[in-house]
């Protein structure tokens, strides 16, 4: 039997008929990253090559590391191996990875979403025969809401917590989620703040997109202007002494996880949106059918389950294990 | 409906307390009569017997949303909630009923006596006509009882401030067997009617643990020991020649303890009688295992009542000649309850004396805690001799001073995701001890509390990515981590594999420090068993 075009190993997706490794988890030669966050672009590999819109945001994250920026749908071959990067959706410089050999084509989703956010390159079908798909949403009870409703109910929560006189927190992570939020929130409310880490991303990634103005807390920033307006903070502030400066207030947090009651009821948070940057259930399931693909790999997520539906559809299914982190309601960031 | 599911979906929108009391408040004086007598029977665990048993439910839930079964038996296990994830997996709808709450109950009331297509019509039709909040509640009221992080305290601390009507007689009036399908508003909580009390009970007084230690509670003579009995903590009631069984859990339970009925004769009518039933076979208390053969039966068989009959073992006197007597002191009511038991006693009648132990310094008190477990009490309980009788869990006068727990270290070898506010973590879980040729961990006991919310973060994550095998929602891990397990009692068990019975078995302390090798072996757990 030959071997098959991409295969997990211990250090990542490898392709060996390139020598080049797909968000690989240990340090590699050469390495295609699909986006910036950290389980997927990780530090100490000899070469990066990624879309050009997450070069500033992994040089960002990991230093002045040799990257090379391709644009969507630019082939380039390595050993024979053709590759190209097709926009996922996921956050800001999030791609697909394609991979083509000898008439044979893959396609890695690293993390995708199907509906267009208004920020990241909106997700591309991209045909192939073999698919390898993340899977966190996938199960049936996963539905996302049309975001514009979803922002709807956000402004809405600013605006009573306002008229109550409480400082709204709202909880993100602070590459991808944050500068969603930020996007559409209702700036004739009041003025957004945010913590340093997410205004840190968020500078970065106003090189590439077109975002509303926000003040950083410091030192500095009077308790009595916060009032009223809206910060947002990563969920590891949630607790911290850093978010006493905005009593009183009330949290929130936005994310897919926050479809489970109990989610939000053991992390203490007083309101949570549905608000995901993965695929719901359908949306995995839509976008497995417009592939065309006849192998469907499923990474992170509820793998054996959703593998062991889409075996039960006639697809040839089945899971691998990688290093992405499994992830779960206890980090409600994504 | 639309006003409750509204109710649930603010509470549900805040973690303050205040911010609960106010919602539900706001409810109480808006809603119609008929809607807040439900609201209150709900909240009071109170609901109709379910008309639909949950496997046809997610039978049908399961084809209403064209999954298969075992996908929607999945989801349930990680959703952690059966209406939950009926609500989330039938596709959603922006529909919304003007039925109102009491419509709901009654017609949910009626369901029970209709046919299995009637049911299953009635199901579906409602599931895709309601909104989100709308169908879960809906699903709710069928399947189970009602836990969405609202205490029956807090609701009554609302229906309070929206009633003007002091906390502790709301209390006091929402107690007890009433019926919220013929029960009206103004007869629950606005009107004063004597005759309805006579099967009332009081709220019960408890206690909280004491934090340091009892020297704090100053001068020892003002304060009474009394052994603190692991059975039931029961009020029987005798008025109008009547009897009455009252369990802490506001269940009336009379007809499980057919031994009292030797009451109604002895006692005089209006008479309260707060103490704990304990299980007595062979004329000596027995262990709580023995009562629980007494819990959970329907029939009362002459058999059982031979081999475990139970006695009351009184602690205190709430109501003496028809008058509320928990103003007086403790002291005082203690004179009345042993007055009464000097005129009664007899070795036919199944009441005894809880007694009280005065002493001379708190070393003294110390010492009489040792002997706990040799009189088969869990500890001790310190109270103020000029204490009134208070409502609730109140700090003070009143405290529980329990011995250590027994202690055992165990290794985790199978864990189950939890439900509601532990939904999709894993957080419920199995230990071993080793057996003798320390080769097989045997399972001892099973336990879900006592590691904070960041440890049990840290298991779950764990337990994800060392799974051995997975039986449905069980999984089983790599023996790998030890925990100390502490429990408040042991008993000898044919229904266990180990053959041992540990009472409240919890998670102390995560022993991080300790291999596997070196947890506790099932003979070390039966050495802890008393002679």
């Amino acid at each position: 039997m030959k071997t098959p075009l991409l295969v997990f190993n211990q250090k990542g997706i490898y392709c060996e008929a390139a020598d080049v490794y797909l968000d690989p988890w240990k340090p590699v030669k050469k390495a295609i990253i699909s986006h910036g966050h950290a389980d997927h672009s990780r530090w100490g590999h000899q070469q990066y090559i990624t879309h050009h819109t997450n070069v500033p945001i992994i040089k960002h994250r990991l230093g002045d590391i040799p990257v090379t920026g391709k644009a969507w749908n630019e082939t380039f071959t390595i050993n024979g191996v053709k590759f190209s990067l097709h926009p996922a959706g996921h956050i800001v410089g999030s791609s697909q990875i394609r991979v083509e050999h000898k008439g044979e084509v893959w396609v890695f989703t690293g993390d995708y979403k199907t509906e267009d956010d208004g920020l990241a390159v909106p997700y591309e079908v991209v045909k192939c025969h073999t698919f390898i798909t993340e899977c966190t949403f996938g199960l049936p009870a996963f539905k996302w809401l049309p975001q514009q409703q979803v922002f709807n109910d956000i402004n809405n929560w600013w605006q009573q917590n306002q008229d109550d006189g409480r400082t709204s927190i709202l909880f993100g992570y602070s590459l991808g989620k944050a500068q969603r939020l930020l996007k559409h929130l209702d700036t004739s409310i009041g003025k957004i703040y945010t913590h340093g880490a997410v205004e840190n991303m968020t500078e970065v990634v106003r090189e590439i997109a077109d975002l509303p103005p926000t003040e950083k807390i410091t030192r500095d920033t009077k308790k009595e202007d916060i009032k009223g307006n809206i910060v947002i903070a990563p969920p590891s502030t949630h607790g911290s002494p850093w978010i006493k400066k905005m009593v009183p207030y009330v949290t929130a947090s936005a994310s897919g996880w926050m479809t489970f009651r109990g989610a939000r009821r053991r992390r203490a948070i007083d309101k949570g949106f549905v608000l995901s940057d993965h695929c719901d259930w359908q949306g995995l399931l839509t976008s497995i059918k417009a592939t065309g693909a006849e192998k469907v790999i499923c990474t992170h997520g509820y793998t054996d389950i959703f593998s062991r539906f889409l075996a039960e559809q006639g697809y040839d299914a089945r899971t691998e294990q990688t290093q992405y982190e499994e992830e779960n309601a206890e980090q409600t960031s994504k | 409906m639309k006003q409750f599911a509204e109710l649930i979906r603010t509470l549900d929108s805040t973690n303050k307390t205040t911010l609960k009391v106010e919602a539900l408040a706001h409810y109480f004086k808006t809603a119609s009569d008929k809607d807040k007598v439900w609201t209150i029977a709900i909240l009071s665990h109170r609901r109709p017997p379910r008309p639909v048993n949950t496997r046809l439910m997610r039978e049908w839930a399961s084809a209403f949303s064209k999954i298969p079964l075992w996908l929607f038996e999945e989801s349930y296990h990680i959703v952690g909630d059966l209406a939950e994830t009926i609500a989330l997996v039938i596709p959603p709808s922006e529909e919304s009923s003007e039925k109102s709450l009491n419509q709901f109950l009654q017609e949910i009331i009626e369901l029970k006596a209709r046919s299995e297509e009637e049911k299953k019509e009635y199901l579906y039709d409602n599931w895709f006509s309601l909104n989100y909040y709308e169908r879960f509640v809906f699903t709710k009221l069928i399947t189970g009882s009602f836990r969405i992080g609202v205490s029956q305290k807090l609701m009554t601390r609302a229906l309070s401030k929206a009633t003007e009507i002091d906390e502790d007689i709301l209390a006091y009036k929402l107690m007890g067997n009433w019926d919220p399908a013929t029960t009206t508003f103004t007869d629950l909580v606005l009107e004063e009617k004597p005759e309805d009390y006579l099967s009332k009970p009081y709220p019960f007084y408890l206690a909280y643990a004491i934090e340091d230690e009892p020297q704090s509670l100053g001068d020892v003579k003002e304060w009474a020991a009394e052994h603190k009995w692991d059975g039931i903590r029961s009020q029987v009631i005798i008025r109008n020649g009547e009897l009455f069984v009252w369990s802490r859990g506001e269940e009336l339970v009379t007809d499980k303890y057919p031994e009292f009925e030797k009451f109604i004769n002895l006692i005089p009518d209006g008479t309260v009688i707060d103490g704990e039933i304990l299980p007595f076979p062979k004329n000596e208390i027995g262990t709580f295992k023995d009562l629980q053969t007494r819990i959970g039966r329907k029939n009362i068989t002459k058999k059982l009542l031979e081999k475990t009959p139970v006695i009351l073992k009184a602690y205190d006197m709430l109501e003496w000649k028809g008058e509320d007597i928990r103003e007086k002191a403790y002291q005082k009511r203690r004179e009345i309850l042993e007055q009464l038991f000097t005129e009664v006693a007899s070795e036919e009648i199944p009441l005894h004396l809880s007694s009280t132990i005065s002493f001379q310094t708190w070393d003294e008190v110390a010492k009489e805690r040792e002997r706990s477990r040799e009189v088969k009490s869990e500890g001790l309980m310190l109270k103020r001799w000029d204490s009134p009788y208070l409502v609730g869990r109140k700090k003070g006068d009143w405290w529980k001073w329990k011995v250590d727990p027994l202690t055992i270290d165990a290794v985790l070898t199978y864990a189950m995701r939890g439900h509601g506010r532990r939904s999709n973590l894993f957080t419920d879980y199995t230990f071993g001890l080793w057996d003798d040729e320390k080769e097989e961990l045997v399972t001892f006991a099973k336990a879900y509390s006592g590691l904070t919310d960041a440890e049990f973060r840290k298991v779950d994550a764990w337990i994800k990515k060392n799974t051995l095998e997975r039986f449905g929602p069980v999984r089983s891990v790599t023996p790998h981590h030890v925990f100390e397990i502490a429990f408040e009692g042991i008993a000898e068990s044919s229904r266990h594999k180990s053959g041992v019975a540990t009472r409240f078995p919890r998670i102390l302390r995560w022993r991080k420090d300790k291999k596997i090798e070196e947890a506790n072996t099932l003979e070390d757990l039966k050495a802890l068993i008393p002679k």
